[in-house]
């Protein structure tokens, strides 16, 4: 990929900023979702929530199914590869989507190598726990990061755990002097050069979404308020009793969500919220989070 | 509700903040010394020159804009005298004219197409002339850009590129398809605080601010 596509990968992040990626399984629910002020949406044929009960070897969507939600809103579409999956990725860019997520809400493709996204003129977007897992995905060419969270749970706290983490990392890096970066870089994984480009910027060089778990207007408030640039929503708008009310919410919750008297009217009177999950109830080995490294 | 006086002298220009490229925007006002705000409440029109409407997904801006009742504190600063600025979803939000949707605004009497080139992987970037606006070529950032498709007899054409307008603007609206906050030319910046009156207290002659990049607009988003 060259320079200027690069950039305009990027650009095009910059320019969701501010805004909510909602899940989406059909033609109907993408049409709720722009319709509720999305900002793009994500098409996969199971939410995390159903991917989580069920089980299974989850894979890349229908492209058929994913053709036809393309076809039917204007936003941006986003769709899911497999982690390593590059196979996957390539017939996602022939479909000419607008943004891959290499995602470990599917099952691994590859335990080793995540997808060189360098060679793609389509845009990625990638989750990371911490600050040398988001540069370690922009140094293989990511154009966007999202924390990780726990998808399909309902329960923001993970997502939490890897902003804060994040923000910690960036913090002490800033004040560190120059020669204790390299240590720094080694034992926590960072592309050296990234993270100097990090220490003078004083966060990512990219944008920074929050992702996993979200459920409620105030989840997405915490979120941006915890310093991410907006808010992907899975199983937590179509998994609760009130789909389009939701929406609208979180979308009104993004927007305003250093305005509480706002984020309270967008919280009134939305029904039920999806089931939780408590992350202790997951056994370690079905947390999704620790796919991918 | 009372129309308040507003002054135009004010010297400051607005970025709606409702979602998009608000920091982008605001760093070019900070390169040409102009006094940025960023509006998100139907009080922070007061006293604008003018409001820069961002890129971003117009369908989201429109709902914001609907649901938190800043559309007509905008139309009201508006009518008092506040130039408008779109870039992309902006230009959309501020046609006459949708196809196939509802028009929001409604300020220019010009007609859009919403997402006219495909998906990403179409969106590209070029440059051209345009002598109102700058002696020199400016570079030009197309994402997933609408085209103009066509414009009244109120409405002066700025630039056209093939069958489609790419800029255009009547006496208090600017349109531009294009996103010059994503490149490094000030030049379409300096050229709507003319149309504002805002004098520039920073006078970059040369059409690149060579201390611009990509992540520039990071400084205004810093975590720490």
């Amino acid at each position: 990929m060259d320079a200027t596509r690069h950039e305009l990968n990027i650009q095009l992040a910059q320019m969701l900023k501010g805004g909510v990626i909602m899940d989406v399984t059909n033609v109907e629910q993408a049409k709720i979702a722009e319709e509720a002020g999305a900002v793009a949406v994500m098409a996969l044929e199971r939410v995390p929530a159903d991917i989580r009960k069920q089980g299974g070897v989850a894979r890349m969507s229908d492209p058929a199914m994913i053709a036809e939600i393309k076809k039917a809103v204007s936003i941006p579409v986003m769709a899911k590869a497999r982690i390593g999956h590059f196979a996957e990725a390539q017939l996602l860019e022939a479909l000419r989507i607008d943004y891959i997520d290499e995602s470990e809400v599917l099952t691994p493709a590859d335990e080793e190598c995540h997808i060189d996204k360098t060679k793609f003129s389509i845009p990625f977007v990638c989750g990371a726990r911490n600050l040398g897992e988001a540069l370690r995905r922009i140094a293989e060419g990511a154009a966007m990061i999202r924390t990780k969270g726990e998808a399909g749970t309902g329960n923001v706290v993970e997502a939490v755990r890897h902003m804060r983490t994040m923000n910690r990392e960036i913090r002490e890096l800033i004040r560190m002097p120059v020669e204790e970066v390299t240590g720094f870089a080694k034992t926590n994984g960072l592309p050296y050069e990234l993270a100097l480009k990090v220490r003078e910027l004083g966060r990512l060089p990219v944008v920074n979404f929050a992702a996993g778990g979200i459920a409620t207007p105030a989840d997405a408030a915490l979120m941006m308020q915890l310093g991410c640039d907006g808010i992907f929503v899975g199983s937590g708008i179509f998994k609760s009793a009130n789909p389009g009310v939701r929406a609208r919410a979180i979308v009104k919750a993004t927007a305003y969500f250093n305005d509480p008297q706002k984020v309270l009217e967008a919280s009134m009177g939305l029904g039920e919220a999806m089931p939780g999950l408590e992350i202790s109830q997951i056994p370690p080995e079905q947390r999704l989070a620790g796919r991918g490294w | 509700m009372v129309a308040k006086k507003n002054d135009n002298s004010s010297g400051i220009i607005g970025i709606l903040d409702l979602q998009g490229g608000v920091h982008e925007h605001l760093d070019h006002l900070h390169r040409l010394g102009i006094a940025g705000r960023k509006v998100k409440q139907a009080a922070d029109f007061d006293n604008l020159a003018g409001l820069i409407i961002p890129g971003g997904e117009s369908s989201c801006i429109f709902r914001l804009l609907n649901i938190f009742e800043i559309k007509n504190p905008l139309l009201a600063a508006c009518r008092q005298g506040m130039k408008i600025w779109g870039t992309c979803a902006g230009a959309i939000l501020l046609a006459k004219k949708v196809v196939g949707e509802n028009a929001c605004l409604g300020l220019i009497d010009i007609e859009v197409e919403r997402n006219s080139f495909g998906s990403q992987l179409d969106s590209f970037k070029s440059e051209a002339r345009i002598p109102e606006v700058d002696a020199d070529s400016i570079p030009l950032t197309f994402i997933r850009a609408p085209k103009i498709l066509n414009a009244g007899s109120t409405v002066k054409v700025l630039l056209k590129i093939g069958d489609y307008i790419a800029a255009a603007e009547n006496d208090n609206i600017l349109v531009t398809i294009f996103h010059p906050e994503l490149t490094a030319s000030t030049a379409f910046h300096r050229y709507f605080a003319a149309k504002c009156k805002v004098s520039c207290r920073i006078n970059t002659e040369s059409r690149a601010d060579e201390g611009w990049n990509y992540c520039s607009w990071t400084r205004h988003a810093r975590i720490a």
